[in-house]
């Protein structure tokens, strides 16, 4: 019905995060970190960008069932008080562990990165792309 | 139906922008983060609502293949706004520049 606005949420609060961080970075001259050769930035960047396509496309998808409209008050199971309460449930549900899903994924891929950045040689080490 | 076009959609646009990584000019980065994200939170939402309501497991009809056209349409629209807003080649820059 609305599980879209979970991650949604999420995405508004890593976005300003992430402006937080990337101008302390740019404060202290753009300082990588040790490892990976990574702005931590760069790769709150990856988490935006996972929940930011997520929820564009999710919310195509609800347009397409009719459970979102272009007017007030948008959400169609707003229209009936009846399903308030079935909405809130399923974004409780549904909503929370998308989000929860897709921030363990990205946790798991910065690990990843983190570790194989630690096992190479430090010459080798270059920042990835893909992230910016 | 939609969730595996697009978990389809994700896995080629990865597999290209691997092979041109390190560079990523175009942002297919972008792209695939896009598709990933979207595939992993229908996964989710598949595998919940397999779990508590039953039935099919994948929804698969006309309508079903047509949103999956239709998100995987607004995926590259996303991206070639990106890409056209950044202009990595200078092309647009050039041409207003004239």
């Amino acid at each position: 019905m609305a599980c879209f606005l979970i991650p949604m949420g999420e995405a508004i609060v890593t976005t300003v995060v992430q402006k937080v961080v990337e101008n302390r970075e740019k404060k202290v001259g753009g300082k990588r970190t040790d490892n990976a050769g990574l702005k931590w930035s760069q790769r709150l960047s990856w988490l935006n960008k996972l929940l930011w396509g997520g929820t564009a496309l999710l919310a195509l998808e609800h347009v397409w069932h009719g459970e979102v409209v272009p007017w007030p008050p948008f959400l169609t199971a707003m229209g009936n008080p009846a399903d308030v309460a079935p909405m809130l449930h399923e974004m409780a549900i549904f909503g929370v562990a998308m989000a929860i899903t897709v921030t363990v994924v990205w946790a798991i891929i910065v690990m990843v990165v983190e570790l194989r950045a630690k096992a190479m040689p430090e010459a080798k080490v270059k920042p990835t792309s893909g992230g910016e | 139906m939609w969730l595996i076009m697009t978990a389809l959609a994700a896995v080629i646009t990865t597999a290209i922008w691997y092979v041109k990584a390190p560079e990523d000019k175009y942002k297919l980065g972008l792209l695939s983060l896009i598709f990933w994200g979207a595939t992993l939170m229908w996964f989710v939402d598949h595998v919940i609502a397999y779990l508590t309501e039953g039935g099919e497991f994948f929804e698969i009809n006309p309508d079903a293949t047509l949103l999956g056209l239709s998100v995987i349409i607004l995926a590259l629209l996303v991206w070639e706004i990106v890409l056209l807003v950044s202009d990595p080649k200078g092309i647009l820059k050039r041409a207003l520049k004239r």
